[in-house]
Order: structure tokens, then C-alpha cells, then sequence
């Protein structure tokens, strides 16, 4: 599972796409390979405020539930409205059409967040 | 052995060799001696004919409501129950099966829990419905537990009319105490209806839902339209709890008039009055508010062949994979209660419904023109609506009336403050298809003679 | 069980589409005239007919419910070994006994001198409890197993907040069943998860170090859903009530130790007895149960309203209020005509049966972890009483889960063991056969689950495209969940 050059990355399996203040939050094809196909995507609400590291929302296959996190700091601009038909599209494309979450950033904490190479090691250790 | 063990003592020893074991004990080696137990303290085997036989004596020491004219109902009422329902609920197939966490094998179980749905969501007018609770009160409760949720418990108080049975609101303030929501009851108007505006007054902006029972524990029909309004006014979900199931072949079901929830107590749909229990909780929501509801669900979808087939679903709002966070706790519910209710709603049709309210609601009408005949006795609320259950004001308490119905060979009515309460002391008299005129002769004779 | 039904069974609601009369039932002539019911109900308030719902003939729904009875396994049809359910025979005499009309046909609100057989059947089934348990005080009143735990810890609440104790956590082992968790929740606890030691037991000191002012019991499974007994159960007991804690005891599993071992010695304050696992009540596709609590003295004021007291005369009285109550779990006395049943299988059984009962029951699980041990590989190797929990792991190896081995068990005339718990072992397959079952009736179900180890080596598709033999093939639970359809509509 190649994982994306680019990416910042959470230990809990977020990845998030910076376009200057903004960015684009999903969670990584290991993520969704984990938790099966989803059948629903609980996201937050427009406007609401997300601290990094705190819940944003909750990913459910047919056997378990998951919640994300933010990886940053900040408001939540824009949620995937597609996914309440195709929720599918977390596991078709998780870096593409099955994002989830856009955010406006009013902080991050760097130190938090891991390169793709880093990342990859995280996923080996824990695939085995 | 015993025979409902499967092995016998030879079988024990034969295993018992195979495992590499003397005795029995081997097997309790974990069990710490300071707990262990050499014998139970209960007598020895009855054989089957001694067994019914001693069963058979307790029964018999029960008076029973079919013994006499009865007018018993206050939440549990004494309707037809077709003998179909007892040959079905019999089949092996659906009593000795489990929960249907396996659909290959229990289609049976969950295509007739999909019906019950399909048919509660019709008469509730509602456009979800769960695979049943334990009963009317846990419905109640489950209600107002999932508006709490719904609201995000930023709304803190549950408004409740006085007139849902007090047993219902008993139980909720037991569950509502070890939460810390607020529980603000209402007491009904001098005419028996609960008064929309008293609601919305008692709901403020911080209610997350009015409760109201339609038709009431003292037998009156709410004006839900009213409550509807309120409730919604308020920024609360209007909730109705029904206790007498039967009234829904005439009333529509709050969802109708836009309740949110409508939920209650089926017993009426083909089981017996039974001292009070198994009976059946039914619970119907908006489709919007699904995640949150409580206990399981069936859906439809296909097998791998593409033909139909269902499955429980929507299963990670449950205990078993929410567990702390779940919307309810109810792991077994009361499943072959919902299939005595699919099957007499099923063999009655539609038209059968109709045709059991219409005639429990003559009987009470033909009731309510004796009654004008008898001095001393009258309506508590001669100028609401009802449909088959009265509250009736006499010579004498509740308790009083009763008991003398009862030396006269008729159980005219609950002594309507048994749990207390703001109305009339008096007798809740209930009427049902089951209600002969002889039994109204009966009831008017013995009335005629209290004074 | 019928195997591939050529024919589907319709929805009730597609039978006479064109909804002429049939049928229905007969109601009974009762003399009175009928009253139009809109001169009584307000009109806005009149619903229009439930055009959904047909009219049939008698033998149309007959035969309706018949044959989607065909369509279940069942305990009358062959060994139904799901972990945790104790799902045993269910003696005919109990059903019996729950249909003598002097227990259907009695009004929970006639008055106590006209109940007295129901009231003194309720009051012997409490004393049989408060035997079988060693505990002061029964309640009958909870519906199902989740209801009695919520009962429980309601109890524990009350008695805390009576000494002046506000505790806020309840601590629940890793093992432990969903509704454990649920109900410390709705009792308004915080629910701490406790991880089991390398055992599966309560590790001691990892409770030494939660065991806080701040916790108000630990809700224990005894033996828990490993089928391991708590061996140190009386320190666990000891050191909990030595800081100010309760022990809640689920006895989901009582039918490993009925006769064997005493809950009240074992130090439980509070203990859900599941009448439909270990006193046969039938489970009826999901209900109803019972779920009644026993509780040592100090829990004793506490218990729910109403009760059942006897006075001197041998006479019997239901009491609605006690102030100390934590008030009603629900309308009425409990599932009443459930109670009837487990005090027929109880009486029936008799105390030496009783015990006889869960030792066949420990029996016959280890046959089956002896048989089975090797060919599927066993995590928790503590020794087992009523219940063996083995996993998928050795089958994972070739790419099957225990899904798919369930799946392949149905074809083979056999009902899956539970897997979706506990949490602590992936892929579980937790075994329970319970006493009823005949030896040959295991033994088949072993040799039916070594065919499927060495299948899963040798022809896995087989497992993967399992079953093919039952009424409908493998169910896509993933297109119910994304597309819910929870209701038949019509036709548009």
C-alpha cells in the first residue's frame, strides 16, 4: 500500500491535504482496509469548531464503529456530502472522492504530524 | 440422569475417561473450596404429572378474569386472541430459535419482524419502527431517553402529561434519576385533556420532549394536533405513548399530526392479559432520527444471488458494538411478542382492526347512555372524546366501588388512584369486543345496587 | 428446516392485491349496537383504512406463518451451540404449565385476594433464587438480562448515594459482554475498561490500581465469557468492598456452577439470573426473557417496587411503595408467564438435578475443547467450564475466517458458536453446548468442525461460498446498513 508523498499524517490514521490555510482531512487507505467497507459517516456540522487531536466524527461498517480526529486546529468549512449516499467511496478512493472533512486551520501542532515515510513505518509496525 | 440432560452416567464416564479425569470435581478444579457447594438446598424432582399438577393448584387459587363480567384494563386489556396466534407462537421453529444474528437460518424470524415494522409504521403514521421493546413503560422511557440524545442533552427536561399511566411515569422517573434529567409532569384540565399551552409553559426552551398518552390513563383522547404544535413550537419532539393499541384501528397514529415518536404498548394485539407480562413495547420514529433509536432493527437487502433476504441492521448503534455509547442497553427483547402481535394484526387484516375498536368503542358508548340511568353514578369527563375506556365517579373511592362490583360478581373497573393521581377517585372501566350486553346488564345491575 | 425453498415466501402485503374481502376472523356477537365511531371521535383525529395490511383467509396466514417458520434453525432441530446463550432444550411441560388458563387469563390489577396462586408462585420462585444464590433478596421484575443489570447497579447507586457516596465510575473487565458497559452507562456511571490478565481473569493489581473512592462497582462475569471461573474471586470481592465498592455479578453464565458454587460466598452484592439461559425459558427468536436480581442485605431496601411479602396467615400481598425503593424497572410484576416456566424447569429439575445439569454442561464443553484443541487454536488455555472459546487464527492462514466457518456449519445442519465477543479474542469462536444436548449430538458437531479445519486447508472455496444448503445464500449485510430499507411500501 503505497502511501502518498505530500500528506501530513496522524497516528490515528488521518491524512490531511494543506492548500495554504486550508485543508482537506480524510483517512488513509490502511484506515479504511482496517475497518472494513463503511456504511456510514457521521461528519460535524459546518461552522463547528475542531481541535486537533479531538474527535470530528465517526466511520461504522456493518460490525464496528470508529471515530476520527482533527488533525489540526481550527473551523470546519465544508463536509463530503457525498458520502451520505456513497459511503462507499471511503474505501474506493480515501485520498480522493472519500474525503471528508474541509477545514479552515487556525493551528496545528507540527510536532503531531508525520511525513509519508514516517507514516509507512507506523502501518508496517502495525501490520505486524 | 436426568432426562432433560443429554447424557446419561455411563456417558459421563466414558467422557470423563476420554478428558483423563476420575470424577466430576476435576472438571471445578478453579473453583476456590470457600465457595464451592456440595449440594442445593431444593427439593427433589416432581415427575411431569406431579409437576402440572402442583402448577394446575396455583392457577386454580387465581380467580380469573374470564370467570365474570370484567372491566379490568388501565393499561392491559382483554381482547380476542385468535387461536392461531397460540398454534404459531407454539412452532418450535420460532420459540426455541434465537435472536437472528444468523440470517441464512432465521429468515422466518426476521421477514415476520419486518412485517411487525412495516405494520406499526403504518398505524403510528411514523416512518421507522424497532423489532419491539420490553413493554409500554421501557417504551416510554426509551423515548424519552433518545429526544435527550437527539438534543444533544442540551436540553435537559422531559414535560409529561399527568394522564400517561402512572406506572409509565413511575418508570421513567426511575430511569431519569440516576441521569439527572428533569421530569416536569402536567396535570390535565378540569375537561380530562391535557392543555397544549400548560405544556408548552411547563417545556419552556429547554424541554427535549413532551410526552402526552392518547388515548389517556383516565380513557381521554388528547388533541394531538394541539400537542404536536406545541412541542414544536417549544423546539421539544412531541412523543405519544399509547397504551390501548387497539385504538389505533380508528385513531391515526401521532405521526399523523406530526408526532415524532410514537410509542407504547401492544399487548392488546393478541396476548392475554397474562398478570401483567411478557407483553409488547413498540416504538416508531422519523427515518431522520434512526441512529438514535433504541433496540434492533430488520432491513431488506438480497443474498448472494441477488434474491431477497433481510438481516438485522443498522446494528452499530447496539450494546454489542456501541457498548458504553450505545442508544439502549436492550440486548434480548420481546420478539415472539412482536410475531403474537404481526400474526393477529396479520390474520385480522386491516378491516378486522377497524371492526375490534369499533365494537370496544360501542361497548363504552352503549355503557355511557345506562349510565345516565343510574343515580349517583356519572362521568368524570362526560364532555371528552374517549374511545373504550371511561373514568366513572360513583357512591363511594375507587376502592370502595370495586369492592362492591366485586361482592356482586362483576370486576367493574380499577379504582382509578390505585398509583395515585389528580383526577376523580373513581372506577376505569374498560370496554372491549369481548363486552356482551349481558355483561353490560350485569355491570348496570350491580351499579344499580350500590349506593 | 426447509433446504432452498423453491419458492419465496411473499411479504404479507402482497398477498390479494387487489384487496378483495376474505376472511379475517369472526369477532364475537356481543349484542350491542354498533355507534358510528365518528359521531364520538374528534374528525380530524379518524385514520384512514390500513390499506397495507390485506384481508385473508385462515389457512392464508397459516400457512404464511408456517412456512416462514421453515426458513429457522431452531434448538428442536439440531445442536445450537452459541456461546453465552445457553440455548438448551425447552421442556414442553413449562410451556405446558404457562398455558393453564389460570395464569393467562389473571388481570395484573385484580386485587390480591383473587392472585393469591400467582402471588405464591412469584414468592416461590424467589425463595428457589434466593437458594440457588445464597442472596437475601429477589427481584423478579426485570424483562431480560440488560434490564437486570440496570436494576442492579440502580440498586448500588441508591445504596451509595444512601450512605452519602456520589462515585462516578464503574469498572467493567475487557471480556465482559456489551450490555455491561450499556448499563453502567444508563445508570449513570462512567464505564472503565479493565484489561484482563494473561489469563483472562481480573489481573489484581491492575484492580488494586483502578479500584478508586471514585468507583462504584465492577460489573464481573462469573465465569466470564471465556468460560474461565474468576479463581480469585474472593480477594477480587475483598479487596473492592474494602474500599467502599459493590460487586456486580453477571450471571449470564450461571449454568456453569448452579449447585457447584455459591454467588453469595463468592462476595456478590448484586447477580442478573438470564431465566431463559440457565432456566430454559425459550429464547423466542429474541424474547422475551427474564432477568431477575438478587441482592445481599445491604442492597436489600433497595430493590424495585412493587414486591411480594407473605404475612402470618400464609396469605400474600403486593406492596406499590417502599421509599427506599429505587421505584419500578416497568409495568407490573415482570414477565410473568416466563417466570411460570422457569419455576416448572426448577421444580422439575429439582435440586439435585439442577446440579447434575451444570455439571453436564461442564462436561460436554470440555469434550469439545478436547476434540477440538489443535485443530483450532485455543488463546485462553485456563480450563474451561461451561463454555470454550477457540478463534480462526490457524484458519486465517489460508485466508478464512470464523465467518466463513460459520457459514460452512449451517451446511452441515449445525448453528454457529458466537463470535462477535469477546473482544479480547479476534476471530472467537465461543462454544457452548449446554447439558441438554446428546453426547453423539456433540461428538457430530465436533467431527462436523474438523472437516471444516481440514476444508480450510484443502478447499477453502468451499468455506468461502458456505452456504448453500440453507434457505437464502451468504446475506449482504453491507447493502441493508448503506441503503436501509426497514419497511415494505407499496408499490407506486
Amino acid at each position: 500500500m503505497a502511501v502518498p508523498e505530500g500528506l501530513s499524517y496522524t497516528r490515528s490514521h488521518e491524512w490531511m491535504r494543506r492548500e495554504g490555510d486550508t485543508a482537506v482531512v480524510g483517512i488513509t487507505q490502511y484506515a479504511q482496509d482496517q475497518l472494513g467497507e463503511v456504511v456510514y459517516v457521521e461528519l460535524p456540522e459546518i461552522g463547528d469548531a475542531v481541535e486537533q487531536g479531538t474527535e470530528m466524527g465517526t466511520l461504522e461498517s456493518v460490525k464496528a464503529v470508529s471515530e476520527f480526529y482533527s488533525p489540526a486546529s481550527g473551523e470546519v468549512l465544508a463536509v463530503n456530502e457525498r458520502l451520505a449516499d456513497e459511503p462507499n467511496l471511503v474505501n474506493d478512493d480515501p485520498y480522493g472522492e472519500g474525503w471528508l472533512v474541509k477545514l479552515k486551520i487556525s493551528a496545528v501542532d507540527e510536532t503531531k504530524l508525520l511525513d509519508a515515510a514516517a507514516y509507512d513505518e507506523i502501518v508496517a509496525a502495525e501490520s505486524h | 440422569m436426568h432426562p432433560w440432560i443429554g447424557a446419561g452416567p455411563e456417558d459421563r464416564e466414558r467422557i470423563l475417561a476420554e478428558l483423563g479425569l476420575d470424577s466430576i470435581d476435576g472438571l471445578f478444579s478453579t473453583i476456590p473450596s470457600g465457595v464451592a457447594l456440595d449440594r442445593l438446598d431444593l427439593p427433589k424432582a416432581l415427575d411431569e404429572e406431579s409437576l402440572l399438577h402442583h402448577l394446575g393448584e396455583l392457577a386454580a387459587a387465581n380467580t380469573t378474569a374470564d370467570d365474570r363480567p370484567c372491566f379490568l384494563g388501565a393499561g392491559v386489556y382483554r381482547h380476542v386472541v385468535p387461536s392461531v396466534v397460540g398454534a404459531v407462537l407454539e412452532r418450535a421453529e420460532f420459540f426455541t430459535s434465537y435472536t437472528p444474528y444468523q440470517p441464512e437460518i432465521s429468515q422466518g424470524t426476521l421477514q415476520a419482524i419486518f412485517e411487525f415494522q412495516t405494520i406499526i409504521c403504518q398505524m403510528t403514521g411514523l416512518e421507522v419502527a424497532n423489532a419491539s421493546l420490553y413493554d409500554g413503560a421501557t417504551a416510554v422511557v426509551e423515548a424519552a431517553l433518545m429526544a435527550h440524545r437527539l438534543l444533544r442533552g442540551r436540553r435537559n427536561r422531559v414535560v409529561i402529561s399527568e394522564t400517561v399511566h402512572p406506572l409509565y411515569r413511575r418508570v421513567l422517573q426511575t430511569y431519569t434519576g440516576a441521569l439527572g434529567i428533569e421530569v416536569v409532569e402536567v396535570a390535565p384540565g378540569e375537561g380530562g385533556t391535557t392543555a397544549a399551552a400548560a405544556l408548552a409553559e411547563a417545556a419552556g426552551d429547554r424541554a427535549c420532549c413532551i410526552i402526552v398518552q392518547s388515548p389517556s390513563f383516565t380513557g381521554v383522547v388528547e388533541d394531538l394536533p394541539a400537542v404536536a404544535e406545541a412541542a414544536h413550537g417549544s423546539g421539544a419532539l412531541a412523543v405519544q405513548a399509547v397504551a390501548e393499541a387497539v385504538s389505533l384501528g380508528l385513531l391515526a397514529g401521532g405521526g399523523a399530526h406530526g408526532f415524532d415518536i410514537v410509542c407504547g404498548e401492544a399487548q392488546s394485539f393478541g396476548m392475554a392479559t397474562s398478570f401483567g407480562g411478557p407483553h409488547l413495547g413498540f416504538f416508531a420514529c422519523r427515518q431522520q432520527h434512526m441512529r438514535q433509536m433504541p433496540g434492533r432493527l430488520v432491513g431488506q437487502t438480497v443474498d448472494s444471488d441477488g434474491r431477497r433476504a433481510f438481516c438485522l441492521t443498522l446494528s452499530t448503534r447496539e450494546q454489542h458494538i456501541r457498548r458504553a455509547k450505545a442508544t439502549s442497553n436492550i440486548c434480548s427483547n420481546h420478539g415472539l411478542m412482536a410475531l403474537a402481535a404481526t400474526v393477529w394484526l396479520e390474520l385480522l387484516g386491516g378491516d378486522g382492526l377497524q371492526r375490534v375498536a369499533a365494537a370496544s368503542l360501542s361497548a363504552a358508548e352503549a355503557f355511557k347512555a345506562r349510565l345516565a340511568g343510574l343515580p349517583g353514578w356519572g362521568l368524570a369527563y362526560p364532555q371528552a372524546p374517549s374511545f373504550n375506556e371511561l373514568l366513572v365517579t360513583g357512591p363511594g373511592t375507587g376502592e370502595e366501588l370495586a369492592r362492591a362490583l366485586r361482592q356482586r360478581g362483576v370486576l367493574g373497573g380499577v379504582p382509578s388512584r390505585v398509583f395515585g393521581g389528580p383526577w376523580p377517585d373513581g372506577l376505569l372501566m374498560a370496554f372491549t369486543e369481548r363486552t356482551s350486553a349481558a355483561d353490560l346488564d350485569a355491570l348496570v345491575a350491580a351499579m344499580g345496587e350500590v349506593s | 428446516m426447509k433446504r432452498r425453498a423453491l419458492r419465496d415466501e411473499p411479504l404479507i402485503f402482497e398477498r390479494n392485491p387487489g384487496r378483495g374481502r376474505r376472511g379475517g376472523y369472526l369477532l364475537p356477537e356481543t349484542g350491542i349496537p354498533p355507534v358510528d365511531p365518528g359521531t364520538v371521535l374528534p374528525a380530524v383525529q379518524l385514520r384512514p383504512a390500513l390499506d397495507g395490511l390485506p384481508a385473508l383467509g385462515e389457512l392464508e396466514v397459516v400457512q404464511h406463518f408456517h412456512r416462514l417458520s421453515q426458513l429457522n434453525f431452531a434448538v428442536d432441530e439440531g445442536l445450537y451451540p452459541l456461546g453465552s446463550c445457553t440455548m438448551k432444550y425447552n421442556p414442553r411441560v413449562c410451556e405446558a404449565a404457562a398455558r393453564l388458563t389460570g395464569f393467562t387469563e389473571v388481570h395484573p390489577l385484580q386485587p390480591d385476594d383473587q392472585v393469591q396462586g400467582a402471588l405464591r408462585l412469584l414468592w416461590e420462585l424467589e425463595e428457589a433464587l434466593k437458594t440457588i444464590t445464597g442472596l437475601a433478596g429477589v427481584t423478579l421484575q426485570p424483562a431480560a438480562g440488560a434490564h437486570g443489570e440496570l436494576t442492579g447497579m440502580l440498586m448500588i447507586r441508591a445504596a451509595l448515594q444512601a450512605r452519602g457516596e456520589d462515585r462516578q465510575e464503574v469498572l467493567v473487565p475487557d471480556s465482559a459482554h456489551g450490555t455491561n458497559p450499556a448499563s453502567a452507562t444508563f445508570a449513570g456511571y462512567r464505564a472503565v475498561e479493565i484489561a484482563s490478565g494473561s489469563d483472562g481473569t481480573v489481573d489484581l493489581a491492575e484492580l488494586d490500581r483502578m479500584m478508586t473512592d471514585r468507583v462504584a462497582a465492577i460489573m464481573l462475569t462469573v465465569p466470564n465469557t471465556l468460560g474461565v471461573f474468576e479463581h480469585r474471586i474472593v480477594e477480587i470481592a475483598e479487596l473492592v468492598h474494602s474500599r467502599g465498592g459493590y460487586i456486580y455479578m453477571d450471571g449470564a453464565n450461571l449454568n456453569a456452577f448452579v449447585g457447584r458454587a455459591l454467588p453469595s460466598a463468592m462476595g456478590a452484592d448484586a447477580l442478573h439470573i438470564n431465566l431463559h439461559k440457565t432456566f430454559s425459558t425459550p429464547h423466542g427468536g429474541g424474547g422475551p426473557g427474564a432477568g431477575p436480581v438478587a441482592v445481599s442485605p445491604d442492597l436489600v431496601p433497595f430493590l424495585p417496587v412493587p414486591r411480594v411479602v407473605r404475612d402470618g396467615n400464609q396469605t400474600f400481598h403486593i406492596v406499590w411503595d417502599d421509599e427506599r425503593s429505587i421505584g419500578p424497572m416497568r409495568g407490573f410484576f415482570g414477565n410473568f408467564l416466563i417466570l411460570v416456566r422457569a419455576m416448572a424447569f426448577i421444580l422439575g429439575m429439582g435440586g439435585e438435578g439442577l446440579r447434575e445439569m451444570s455439571e453436564t454442561a461442564v462436561l460436554l464443553a470440555n469434550l469439545i475443547r478436547h476434540r477440538l484443541q489443535g485443530a483450532y487454536h485455543l488463546e485462553y488455555t485456563a480450563p474451561s467450564l461451561h463454555e470454550v472459546v477457540l478463534d480462526d487464527s490457524l484458519q486465517q492462514e489460508h485466508g478464512v475466517s470464523n465467518v466463513d466457518i460459520a457459514k460452512r456449519l449451517l451446511d452441515l445442519g449445525f448453528h454457529p458458536p458466537t463470535m462477535s465477543f469477546p473482544l479480547i479474542v479476534h476471530g472467537a469462536l465461543m462454544i457452548e453446548p449446554t447439558e441438554s444436548a446428546a453426547p453423539e449430538e456433540v461428538e457430530a458437531f465436533c467431527d462436523a468442525m474438523l472437516q471444516i479445519a481440514r476444508e480450510a486447508e484443502e478447499s477453502p472455496d468451499i468455506l468461502h461460498e458456505a452456504p448453500v444448503h440453507t434457505p437464502v445464500r451468504r446475506v449482504d449485510e453491507v447493502q441493508a446498513a448503506r441503503h436501509p430499507v426497514l419497511r415494505w411500501t407499496p408499490e407506486p
